[in-house]
């Protein structure tokens, strides 16, 4: 894992873009002189300066403190679906893996059934009709991502169930509850949460795309996708309220995805990257 | 083949009939309905328009007629654009949305293989990095990034292509490239791995070993086996490329089937959500049927398992 993350030159610059990323997103913030709704009306809609690094936007927003707070919500949001994509999961791929039979392929056809969907159109029913709220964005999101988690956490279930502290636990009379919370969601664990590292980049793209249509993060809070939606709209006269939060946006999913195909190579999860990708969309 | 066949379809026919009925429901549970508006309605006008449109049944009742209609293709009348049947509306919409959907698949099909290829045969070389670097930035780059930043060089700053709008084909240009920019990553990177693996083989080597031309060796030899990979993501891609066209939609405000959705979902207009719904997830899961047949045509293994 280490060799993964810091083996190559390429993977070594996308995790210091990724660390600053973060930290620029924790402590910029709080450093800059600007709050991130505070309007300036003496700089409205002007370019990079040395007073406002990215520019202001169209009603004299700094820029920057923007384009920093738009990450903490996105990555926030990103970071919380996916908790909840590991909740239903990581149970759901155990159960399966553990009790097999048909109880095991029916399960798994329901995942093979929703992999043949086009989630974005479910999530985007979810928040158009129970409110624009955080809370049902990243659960709805969290929602419709535990897929590859399940087939994942499966497989690597098959693998321990017949480990012989799973048949000490059952020959002691432990049940099938006891055994699944107690000794094989413990043991998949580590595998579970390196791959749920590996969704994120999907849902921070799915929530920019849902705060793009207006359907996401709400003004004047803001994220990625609020201020590339801000900033199209504008890019015939202020290009750089397009071209700063799309570098960020872009730098930070080329690095996450540079990292995480080199984590899943390093797991060897034999399944075409490609398309795991490309459900993000 | 037969019972393979069958067993793929009534699969296919679950599923579907299971994305009927959540959507249909968790429409009716959403608080707020189709005749909410600014003003409101004198109760007799209302309750005649509910009755109009089934909705003073009980939810059931509401649920067997809207399958009993569907069983014959009709998916009902929008409950929002009074002069439009939800068939109508779908099929104003359908076209343009398959339309950027196959122009983006061919083209990502044409850019993918290509460059898998070539990427394969010179594997680890400086070209084959190259490749690999863009098939990542490819994959990585969602299209609100990717979209926005092409009108910006291409449209507003060139002036080659229109930024938005669908009357001429030069229209569909942008769109179906920012649409078929993953696919075609994906496409490469699933054409490399398979190439490099079956120049390996033994019937490649000793093809090599002949003297073959390099042209004959990789048409005649090496892609038939190296693209089942490419043909068994059709599916997964095609599915993909359906939701994908719909974010492609709103930001050239295309007026295609993933407007229709979204502008449903917006109003309210149950019927349109939920005709809108089931046309996308027929047309995947009849996507997917099409690949699996063909995947069995190719592989006798799965035909007979």
């Amino acid at each position: 894992m280490r060799e993964a993350l810091l083996g190559s030159p390429l993977a070594r610059v996308c995790c210091a873009v990724l660390a600053l990323v973060a930290l620029a997103a924790v402590i910029g913030p709080w450093l800059s002189p600007w709050a991130f709704d505070a309007v300036d009306w003496d700089a409205i809609d002007v370019a990079p300066s040395a007073a406002h690094w990215f520019g202001t936007d169209g009603v004299g927003r700094d820029l920057l403190v923007r384009t920093l707070t738009g990450a903490r919500v996105s990555i926030a949001i990103a970071i919380a679906a996916t908790l909840v994509s590991c909740l239903i999961g990581i149970p759901w791929g155990a159960t399966a893996g553990y009790l097999g039979g048909p109880t095991d392929m029916t399960m798994m056809r329901v995942v093979d059934g929703l992999y043949a969907l086009p989630f974005i159109l479910l999530v985007i029913l979810l928040v158009v009709l129970f409110g624009r709220n955080i809370v049902l964005l990243f659960v709805a999101l969290g929602a419709v991502s535990w897929l590859d988690l399940a087939r994942i956490v499966r497989g690597q279930t098959l693998a321990a169930k017949n480990e012989a502290y799973v048949e000490a636990a059952r020959a002691m009379g432990v049940g099938t509850p006891g055994i699944l919370a107690r000794h094989i969601v413990p043991n998949v664990m580590g595998p579970a949460m390196v791959y749920a590292t590996l969704t994120v980049p999907g849902v921070i793209i799915a929530e920019s795309f849902l705060s793009f249509l207006g359907l996401g993060v709400q003004e004047p809070q803001t994220s990625w996708g609020v201020l590339i939606a801000d900033g199209a709209r504008e890019m015939r006269s202020s290009p750089w309220q397009l071209i700063f939060p799309a570098s960020m946006l872009a730098m930070t999913l080329f690095a996450l995805s540079v990292l995480a195909d080199r984590l899943r190579d390093a797991l060897d999860v034999r399944r075409p990257s490609a398309r795991q990708a490309l459900r993000r969309a | 083949m037969s019972r393979y066949l069958l067993r793929r379809l009534a699969f296919a026919i679950v599923t579907l009939l299971a994305v009927v009925t959540v959507t249909f429901f968790l429409v009716r549970l959403a608080p707020g309905g189709p005749f909410d508006g600014e003003r409101r309605l004198p109760p007799d006008v209302e309750a005649n328009l509910r009755a109009a449109y089934d909705l003073d049944q009980p939810v059931v009742v509401q649920y067997g007629r809207y399958l009993a209609r569907l069983a014959r293709g009709d998916l009902g009348p929008s409950f929002r654009q009074k002069d439009f049947s939800v068939n109508e509306l779908i099929a104003m919409g359908l076209p343009i949305s398959v339309g950027i959907g196959l122009a983006a698949l061919s083209l990502a099909l044409l850019l993918g293989v290509a460059g898998g290829t070539f990427a394969g045969l010179s594997r680890d070389g400086p070209r084959d990095r190259m490749l690999v670097l863009g098939a990542t930035l490819g994959l990585a780059l969602p299209p609100i990034v990717v979209a926005p930043v092409l009108v910006l060089v291409f449209a507003v700053t060139l002036g080659w292509f229109p930024a938005g709008g669908y009357a001429t084909a030069k229209h569909f240009v942008l769109p179906a490239v920012t649409l078929a920019l993953p696919y075609a990553a994906a496409f490469m990177r699933l054409t490399r791995g398979s190439v490099a693996e079956v120049l390996q083989r033994p019937h490649v080597v000793t093809a090599r070993a002949k003297g073959l031309g390099p042209l004959r060796l990789v048409t005649r030899h090496v892609l038939p086996s190296a693209l089942m990979p490419v043909v068994s993501f059709l599916g997964p891609a095609a599915a993909a490329l359906l939701a994908g066209s719909m974010v492609i939609e709103e930001v050239f405000s295309l007026p295609g089937l993933g407007r229709y959705f979204v502008q449903g979902a917006l109003n309210r207009d149950y019927t349109l959500v939920t005709g809108a719904v089931i046309v996308y997830a027929a047309l995947v899961l009849a996507f997917n049927l099409l690949v699996d047949l063909g995947y069995a045509r190719l592989d006798p293994r799965i035909r007979h398992a």
